[in-house]
């Protein structure tokens, strides 16, 4: 078992013919992901990877094509939101969305919506996800964790792989890897996630790794003293960061005296949370 | 991005929220002569992304043209927080019987945009949100459906606006909410809007913040970003898409990706050093990209050390060690530099670090530790 993607996910990249996005549908290729369609609009009838995998007009040919269940987004920040609409639209359930830099009101917008249909979004500015040895969607290296009983959920990308990296070195394997991204309106936030770990009968710990900006994992804190048994370690970045301004991800930010990191540790240190203070630590709190 | 005042005001404008008449003037004459024109008591206002303005002295009312000149050429020679005065608001004084406040802002938490009114206008808002919460009234805004009138009379009725002003007030209120939609805000305010004694409302003062992230859909307003709130090297980084913000310190950091960058900073403070700066260079850490980003970080004087971490997914870390090597053959310095690769390839990649008498480390706290002494001497 895991998380949202294994070797059952029929995966469609949209925007395959960009370099991103065929760049990446190797890797995920090459990884065992089963890859089956991708959708790039005016290139519908092509083929990519020497041929192996077809290019649609639009999401609803591609998964009427082939049945697929979860969908990644590879194309730019100004087309990102018309994707994902396109794709709740189709019926896709489980949308990732790696794009960095989707404006926070096309975010607004994408978000509500996807409430009202019921439709999963991870992401966007985000790294995807991995199922050590069964799916890996998104740009997550492949080779830097083992399969495992670990629950891993971030808002960062290479933070994540180093604490995923520390995780292998000693032999700790991680069930799914959940890359929430860096924005500050996201589809999936750290409760959601906890609670899928919590009611995954192979994910046995987790790790959460938060960052300064917003209250998500003040929140988290109180939802894991409230639902979570299984123990869980946090990293929280940005002790450092001045106010008032942007730390590279657009939701990385203190303003107005919240998202504070000493709040976050504070209050995941409430919870029962053990809290490192810097990431190799992570390994030992477990 | 922030805009001025007087851009804030002029989008205002464009969408129907009445403004005083004003024009802006960068030198003294320029304003005599727009107070001249408007007649009557003006009032001159320094253009400044500053709070504070009123308090430095920066907005002086002026009765007659002459005045406007000696104001206009005392505000123009201040410094605000740090900020040159490079140009000042001529707007004709408003006759005020009432001050409040409207804005609007993102609501993170609840995904939704926010409107918010408050009697106590004129004052800094975040203040009054901290002393008295109960003052501001507040809404959320659909998305998907904008703001509908009802809100508005909430707003009005809430901050006991008189009756007789609702319509004027909804008119603006909607106005606003176009106009922070329209040009992809994520703060839009009227702080004070104020009453008149002729029963009229109009925007004093404005502000507005734009989304960095959509600017593409407002290439006509990159124009109007004041590089004077910016340091030198955070222009030069975005010039060449880093993201960079200077820090105090005197270790200066090059990481590749922003939450990875968040961390490098901390450990370091962690073991007794300071920071100079955050700096994200992307996935890749191409040589040039590299050698860019090391000669902003060596553009800082204090900077006594430089601490690379930089993990290998995708890219390989034997890729990023021989673009390391190449920026450094560019970039010619004396200043001590600590290495730590971790990822694919890592151990061949600190080898090569290694041939080339580079000091590198295998953990992020050895790496720290090893940065520190260094910045020490």
């Amino acid at each position: 078992m895991s998380i949202l993607v294994n070797r059952n996910t029929h995966l469609l990249v949209q925007g395959i013919t960009g370099q991103e996005g065929l760049f990446h549908t190797e890797k995920m290729v090459s990884y065992g992901t089963k890859v089956v369609a991708g959708i790039t609009p005016g290139k519908g009838g092509e083929w990519v990877l020497s041929g192996k995998i077809p290019v649609f007009d639009s999401v609803k040919i591609a998964k009427n094509a082939t049945g697929a269940n979860a969908t990644v987004i590879f194309v730019p920040a100004r087309f990102a939101a018309d994707a994902i609409f396109e794709a709740a639209d189709a019926g896709m359930d489980l949308i990732i969305c790696i794009t960095e830099g989707v404006p926070v009101a096309d975010m607004m917008r994408v978000r509500n919506f996807l409430d009202q249909k019921g439709v999963r979004l991870i992401g966007p500015n985000c790294p995807g996800l991995l199922t050590p040895g069964e799916a890996k969607v998104g740009i997550i290296p492949g080779n830097i964790a083992i399969p495992g009983n670990i629950g891993v959920v971030s808002r960062s990308g290479t933070l994540t792989y180093e604490v995923l990296y520390a995780l292998k070195n000693l032999g700790m394997g991680v069930s799914t890897c959940v890359g929430i991204g860096g924005d500050p309106i996201n589809g999936t936030n750290f409760i959601d996630t906890l609670m899928m770990f919590q009611e995954d009968p192979e994910t046995e710990k987790i790790v959460l790794i938060g960052e300064i900006g917003g209250t998500d994992e003040e929140q988290a804190a109180e939802y894991i003293s409230n639902h979570v048994t299984k123990p869980v370690a946090a990293f929280i970045a940005g002790r450092t960061a001045p106010p008032g301004k942007r730390m590279g991800h657009a939701g990385a930010i203190v303003q107005g005296g919240t998202g504070l990191a000493e709040d976050k540790i504070k209050a995941l240190e409430n919870a029962g949370v053990k809290v490192a203070q810097h990431p190799e630590e992570i390994p030992e709190l477990l | 991005m922030k805009l001025h005042e007087y851009y804030s005001k002029r989008i205002f404008g464009e969408y129907g929220i009445p403004i005083p008449s004003g024009e802006l003037a960068k030198t003294p004459q320029e304003a005599q002569k727009i107070a001249k024109k408007i007649g009557g008591a003006v009032v001159v206002k320094s253009q400044v992304l500053v709070g504070g303005r009123g308090k430095a002295g920066g907005i002086r009312v002026a009765n007659t043209p002459r005045e406007a000149f000696q104001h206009a050429e005392d505000i123009l020679a201040l410094t605000i927080k740090g900020l040159p005065v490079r140009m000042v608001l001529v707007d004709q004084a408003a006759d005020i019987k009432k001050e409040i406040y409207l804005g609007i802002t993102n609501d993170r938490s609840a995904r939704k945009p926010v409107i918010m009114a408050s009697a106590a206008g004129g004052v800094d808002i975040e203040e009054v949100a901290h002393k008295t919460p109960e003052k501001i009234i507040k809404c959320h805004i659909d998305p998907l459906m904008g703001l509908q009138s009802y809100q508005s009379r909430d707003l009005a009725a809430g901050i006991d606006l008189p009756r007789q002003h609702w319509r004027a007030f909804g008119k603006i209120a909607l106005s606003l909410w176009q106009a922070y939609i329209g040009s992809d805000a994520t703060l839009a305010e009227i702080n004070p809007l104020v009453v008149t004694g002729e029963g009229e409302l109009l925007a004093v003062d404005g502000k507005m913040v734009l989304d960095d992230n959509a600017l593409f859909r407002h290439t006509d307003l990159e124009e109007f970003r004041d590089l004077d709130v910016e340091q030198e090297a955070e222009i030069q980084a975005r010039e060449h898409d880093l993201s960079f913000i200077k820090l105090g310190g005197d270790i200066g950091c090059m990481v590749n990706g922003a939450g990875l960058a968040m961390t490098t900073m901390d450990i370091i403070k962690l073991f007794g050093g300071e920071p100079a700066n955050f700096l994200d260079i992307g996935g890749g850490a191409s040589a040039e990209k590299v050698a860019v980003a090391l000669e902003i970080i060596l553009s800082d004087p204090n900077v006594k050390a430089v601490l690379f971490n930089i993990f290998g997914g995708i890219t390989r870390c034997d890729l990023v060690a021989k673009g390391i090597l190449e920026a450094l053959a560019k970039v010619k310095t004396n200043v001590p530099m600590v290495v730590r690769l971790v990822g694919t390839n890592a151990a061949e990649g600190r080898q090569l670090l290694k041939d080339a008498d580079m000091e590198t480390a295998d953990t992020l706290a050895e790496a720290a530790k090893l940065a520190v002494a260094a910045a020490k001497g």
